[in-house]
């Protein structure tokens, strides 16, 4: 470990070396990253790069290919809100509207608080009972803009 | 004192996206209340969804339901004594009796909603693993020819004959074979295989393990999406307790035989239920989609021969190798054999998991069992076979739902998700969408797609202002035409159907100043 990295980056490279040996690594280790930090921030491409002996580019190419993964710091909770025909049918373009009004911020974006960031999701296989909203990792059906406000509040 | 009653709570997510934790919450604290004694058993979902949470109570050997509860109405269960299958305006009689139900040719889906998922006792008191016990004395060549034989085809959308996928990595010579199973459905109106890995985890561990076995796989990784995260933490669990029950492992239930298995987690991309992508993905690189051939059956994850299949068609294996092939195609018709599970979604009364035969009308499916659309007004639309699937209108909802009828309306089956639109929809902006998400999701490799996918949005957009109304319309369908032929996988070369769907049974929709989307 070279003398600059911080403790963060020892983290990062702790994750990286405990996964390293696994095929096809990059994607485990880019999970227990962004679980234990909330996002993979930038200065882990370098070292998952060198830790699994791949080009800085190769790294970023994953990181960014992939919805899933967030390359800044989220709020403290996530609301995902399901973008997708099921939910479409149902009144969620509406809902959509809501939810971006009564934040104040658009998709992919974080409340000014930094308590809530707003997230688009196709599909999160609730489509029974859309539209349908994840917070964190709990999911809740038949959403209405009444039943948003309790759920966040 | 008296034995506990058993008290069945779904755990399923969209039991738990209604509120099934707090109602079983609520019981248990009642009962304390109260002094009854109950178990509360976590089961999977029985996949009648409008009347989730649905409980259940054992009374003798027969299960009475109530439902949808919500913890308020716990108070009122009790005072009704629904612990002994009492009256109350929300009992439905017992499960099985409930028409939806009783109607259904339940499979693959026999156990779910039945059992403890994660009890391998309830898995195998309910027929678990008979099929592999049957396929260890099989030979290779003898376990695929009875998949063959059953008719199963891949239930992930593309329909291939599972048994010659198997086929071919069996007589592919390598040191390694992979066994891996596409749990990234990505589909709108889908929810069948989320259903099994919540509900049923371990047929998907025992039809992985049959894979294995014949074809001489000794690895085999599960793909789950990770909106899908308790779908994720349920087969992880599972995978568990079948490595410690012996069920996997190096020597699977003292025959010598290995094979190992692991979950994989996705990360947002809706190209990776494509099955090259998926490799990909696997192998620790973006999800870009693979030139073929070579077909992934000899050269798939690492280069080795690999097994992918859809999580249905594994979790189908296992009654094909405990009942025969025989019985499997028995069900369904023409070349369509067995059953297919069907997932009414979307604007719909009753909506839920549907496992029948092939072959019954699409009219049947929308209104005997789905009751028509949720709102009360008309149904417009249908989505079927998920985004890249055409909308079918009304006066094709008497086709037969089978892979080859639905493909001579323009339309599939895919996996088997059916989502329903009422008359307030704007199919000029479901065009639209469908366009969108493909550039949304394209990997970029091919342009037709990467290209295509963005020029469609533009298109569809200036028709809907007036803006060269006559000529656009017609750049729209040489623009389908170009990403139906020239894509290099299903994306590209399918999200036009629900274009030309919209171009060819809802043209009034893509006029001029049609919309009246509410949409930012």
């Amino acid at each position: 470990m070279s003398p600059q990295e911080t403790e963060r980056d020892a983290e990062i490279r702790y994750l990286a070396e405990g996964r390293a040996a696994e095929p096809g690594a990059l994607l485990p280790i880019l999970h227990a990253i962004q679980d234990r930090l909330g996002y993979v921030p930038e200065t882990a491409v370098p070292i998952v790069a060198d830790v699994l002996n791949l080009s800085r580019a190769e790294v970023h190419g994953v990181v960014t290919f992939y919805h899933f993964f967030r390359t800044k710091a989220p709020g403290k909770r996530t609301l995902y809100v399901c973008r997708a025909e099921a939910c479409q049918s149902m009144g969620s373009r509406s809902l959509e509207n809501y939810a971006r009004k009564k934040l104040g911020v658009d998709f992919h974006e974080t409340t000014a608080d930094g308590r809530l960031s707003l997230e688009p999701v196709y599909c999160l296989g609730n489509c029974a009972c859309s539209p349908a909203v994840m917070v964190d990792e709990t999911v809740y059906g038949r959403v209405t803009a009444q039943r948003l406000d309790e759920i966040l509040a | 004192m008296t034995a506990a009653t058993r008290v069945f709570v779904p755990s399923d997510t969209t039991a738990r996206s209604l509120g099934a934790d707090a109602v079983a919450a609520a019981i248990a604290t009642e009962a304390k209340r109260r002094g009854a004694t109950v178990e509360i058993v976590r089961n999977g979902s029985r996949g009648l969804y409008w009347l989730e949470p649905l409980v259940e109570v054992l009374v003798g050997d027969e299960r009475h339901a109530y439902g949808p509860v919500t913890s308020k109405d716990v108070a009122a269960l009790f005072d009704a004594n629904f612990l002994a299958g009492g009256k109350h305006a929300l009992a439905l009689g017992p499960t099985d009796s409930i028409d939806y139900l009783k109607k259904q040719t339940r499979l693959t889906f026999a156990r779910v909603g039945v059992i403890d998922p994660l009890s391998l006792d309830d898995y195998r008191a309910h027929g678990g693993y008979r099929g592999l016990t049957n396929a260890l004395k099989l030979s290779g060549e003898q376990i695929v020819a009875t998949v063959t034989d059953s008719g199963l085809r891949g239930r992930g959308g593309a329909a291939f004959p599972t048994g010659i996928k198997w086929k071919t990595v069996l007589v592919t010579k390598a040191e390694q074979k992979y066994v891996v199973c596409n749990a990234d459905e990505g589909d709108s109106g889908t929810f069948a295989d989320r259903m099994i890995m919540e509900s049923d985890p371990f047929v998907l561990i025992e039809g992985m393990t049959i894979a294995g076995i014949a074809v001489g796989a000794t690895q085999g990784f599960v793909y789950i999406r990770a909106e899908y995260p308790q779908a994720i933490k349920t087969m992880r669990a599972a995978i568990e307790r079948a490595n410690a029950a012996g069920f996997l492992g190096s020597d699977i239930q003292g025959s010598g035989r290995k094979f190992e298995l692991e979950v994989r987690e996705a990360a947002g991309a809706y190209i990776c239920g494509e099955e090259t992508s998926l490799l990909e993905s696997l192998e620790g690189k973006r999800g870009m989609v693979r030139y073929r051939p070579p077909l992934p059956a000899i050269k798939g994850l690492f280069g080795k021969p690999t097994v992918i299949n859809n999580v249905l068609s594994l979790a189908t294996v296992p009654v094909i190798l405990d009942k025969g092939a025989d019985f499997y195609r028995g069900f369904g018709v023409g070349r369509s054999r067995g059953t297919i599970t069907i997932q009414l979604a979307g604007n719909i009364k009753h909506g839920g998991l549907i496992e029948l035969a092939f072959g019954l009308p699409l009219r049947e499916i929308l209104y005997d069992f789905g009751g028509g659309s949720a709102t009360g007004r008309p149904i417009r639309a249908v989505q079927a076979g998920g985004p890249l699937g055409a909308y079918v209108p009304p006066p094709q909802f008497d086709t037969a739902f089978d892979y080859e009828q639905f493909a001579a309306v323009g339309a599939m089956v895919g996996h088997g998700g059916l989502v329903v639109f009422d008359d307030t929809v704007d199919m000029g902006e479901q065009a639209r969408f469908a366009m969108e998400f493909c550039a949304i999701e394209s990997c970029g490799k091919c342009t037709p797609c990467r290209i295509g996918a963005v020029r469609g949005v533009e298109v569809i957009d200036k028709i809907r202002c007036g803006e060269n109304e006559a000529a656009n319309l017609t750049l729209l369908r040489e623009l389908c035409d170009t990403m139906v032929t020239g894509s290099l996988c299903a994306l590209g070369g399918m999200a036009p159907f629900p274009v030309l769907s919209v171009l060819n049974h809802y043209p009034e929709d893509l006029k001029a100043g049609a919309g009246k989307s509410e949409a930012a």
